[in-house]
């Protein structure tokens, strides 16, 4: 039974309640709800993570910023190209410290998943990106990004205006702009689409939400020939919070309410605001030449590997 | 954790065993392509003689398709010889996902290639130029970029930072490496950011590429190039042909993806035939000599 099967069984028991009168029958029935979850929807599995991740009822970007934000302006388009919708940005001002955010936007309904591509970007989304990053850069404004993506889009026109040199280009140059960054993975980290936006001084990730170099479904169809195994390959790839927390490739988790963000909006926005906030401030007071210096740290020492010495040989002719 | 830091050691001492340096000596000659002494050409069909491959660099003499290559080819091919150094020597591989039969093929692959990974690099001198040359090796495991790869482009980047010398890329990779999960991703940022560093330093990076450049490697390194130069008929894109098929829903055109294309869309400098690249390479490096004093 995944986390899905365990909501519909919950909500089976909150319309029980719903048409109850009994008092004692509602307190009874109260007390197993409050039992189910914290019995049955907790522990989750990584793939129970995967499906809360891109949950129907998740919120996304727009959601986070509405609430974080005292106020927010949107500003559009990559002065090249045009505009592309599955990446917002803009500025706005989060208990008055004004930033920069980048997001990464899924749409709710199909009308809106169409504008948004399902949160796919093509390169001038990226290249958006980038030039409200930089911009930020010039006014010394902090910048703070939410991923949420399957992956940057791969079609023909994508490919043709340059995709992969829109993804390098954000990763080399968010490698050492001179302004605090702060990354949030809200939903779906995937691959070098979220990457694009990912490279910052504090990597957070939503309890919930997952990163991963491809999608368990691809994982599973290209390394054991067989999609069904996704379930099986969520597992084994490590792209839950809590793995990659213990792998150090984040810095920190955002606990969501039992069930997922969906359960309780405002409670994850609150939490998630204040730790923007403590993180900004924390940021803020590093030196710039640190700051920069830490970040390409940060990155540099990411692998896993193992390594003899051989330099001191002075290598060998071939 | 601790299962991690068990299968760690485990390899280390494999690895103390395995003795890197003098597998690499034994390195005779080309893998997989030439199977027989005549092949046919993929392109041309027409019969090519693969022991004079060495003579026609790995070119068909009837239609000047390029074939693949190996790393140490290409570096012999390229540089002046007996100038190449190799350095960053006595990397292992590791399996962080526990990937089942990972550790069999990494080995297998060396033993196929007698190299321990998909990346080399060392100093070398191109007529006379010096420079940082690095290359990746298609023939192991797709040139994909795993913890090692990334780490030794990274370090190419840091040495030609300590020797304030230009470094010249050949890429050849199916991009990150899957079975390291996201390890592999992390090493798109890393290289770039290496990248970075380089350029800060105001010295040049040459990134020449080759069939095939796909996936996390163009979206790293390989487009990041001051220059960037193609071989002809290269398949470089960031999503793979089957994988745009299957969005779309739809085949894709001739000649989609390749360096011809990518040379009209903007995107590569030039398109460069491999009996010029020596020649066009040490004619950019003496381009950007630095003046003493
Ligand atoms: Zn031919």
């Amino acid at each position: 039974m995944n986390i899905l099967d365990k909501e519909r069984k919950l909500k089976s028991l909150l319309t029980q309640l719903e048409t109850m009168e009994d008092d004692i029958l509602i307190v009874s029935i109260k007390q197993k709800i409050e039992d189910y979850k914290h019995t049955a929807m907790t522990n989750l599995t990584a793939w129970d993570r995967v499906l809360l991740a891109r949950h129907q009822n998740r919120p996304t970007a727009k959601d986070y910023i509405n609430y974080m934000c005292d106020s927010f302006i949107e500003l559009h388009g990559d002065r090249l190209y045009r505009d592309d919708g599955s990446i917002i940005g803009g500025i706005g001002e989060i208990d008055g410290i004004v930033v920069t955010i980048i997001a990464e936007q899924k749409g709710k309904t199909v009308d809106e998943n169409i504008t948004r591509n399902f949160a796919m970007p093509h390169p001038e989304g990226y290249r958006k990106a980038l030039r409200l990053m930089q911009q930020a850069e010039k006014f010394n404004r902090p910048i703070v990004t939410l991923i949420d993506t399957p992956g940057a889009y791969p079609g023909i026109g994508a490919e043709e205006r340059g995709q992969g040199e829109a993804i390098a280009k954000n990763l080399y140059e968010m490698s050492h702009l001179k302004v605090p960054i702060i990354a949030l993975v809200i939903g779906e980290g995937g691959s070098g689409g979220a990457l694009a936006l990912g490279v910052a001084d504090q990597i957070l990730m939503l309890e919930n939400a997952i990163y991963s170099i491809l999608s368990p479904e691809g994982y599973a169809s290209i390394l054991w020939k067989d999609a069904s195994k996704a379930s099986a390959a969520a597992e084994s790839m490590k792209l839950t919070s809590y793995d990659l927390e213990e792998l150090s490739i984040i810095d920190g988790i955002i606990k969501e309410p039992i069930g997922g963000a969906h359960y309780n909006p405002t409670q994850t926005f609150e939490k998630t605001k204040q730790t923007i906030i403590k993180e900004l401030l924390a940021l803020k007071s590093i030196k710039q030449s640190d700051l920069l210096q830490k970040r390409y740290q940060k990155y540099r020492k990411i692998g896993f590997f193992q390594r003899f010495n051989y330099d001191n040989l002075g290598g060998i002719k071939r | 954790m601790n299962e991690l830091v068990k299968a760690f050691e485990t390899r280390k001492k494999e690895a103390k065993k395995a003795k890197y340096l003098k597998v690499k000596q034994n390195y005779k000659h080309a893998v997989d392509v030439p199977k027989g002494l005549y092949e046919k050409c993929p392109k041309c069909k027409e019969t090519v003689n693969m022991t004079h491959m060495k003579k026609t660099l790995f070119t068909c003499k009837h239609c000047n398709e390029h074939f693949r290559m190996r790393a140490v080819d290409r570096i012999r091919l390229t540089v002046d010889s007996g100038s190449f150094v190799e350095k960053g020597l006595g990397f292992i591989t590791l399996n962080p996902l526990f990937n089942e039969g990972y550790d069999e093929k990494i080995k297998s692959y060396q033993e196929r290639t007698k190299l321990d990974e998909a990346y080399i690099y060392g100093y070398g001198e191109i007529l006379g130029n010096p420079c940082v040359i690095g290359v990746m090796d298609s023939y192991f495991l797709m040139g994909s970029m795993g913890s090692v790869v990334g780490e030794k482009v990274t370090k190419s980047f840091e040495y030609a930072i300590y020797k304030q010398l230009p470094i010249i890329i050949f890429t050849a990779s199916g991009g990150a490496r899957m079975q390291e999960g996201i390890f592999s991703l992390m090493q798109m940022a890393k290289t770039s950011a290496a990248v970075k560093q380089h350029s800060n330093q105001g010295l040049l990076y040459i990134s020449v590429l080759t069939h095939p450049t796909t996936g996390g490697v163009t979206a790293s390194f390989a487009t990041l190039g001051d220059i960037i130069l193609a071989e002809p008929g290269a398949l470089i894109g960031f999503a793979g042909p089957r994988v745009i098929e299957q969005t779309i829903n739809e085949t894709l055109p001739e000649g989609f993806q390749r360096s011809e294309f990518l040379l009209e869309k903007g995107f590569i400098d030039q398109i460069v035939d491999r009996k010029e690249m020596k020649q066009t390479l040490s004619q950019l490096l003496h381009y950007h000599k630095k003046v003493m004093g």
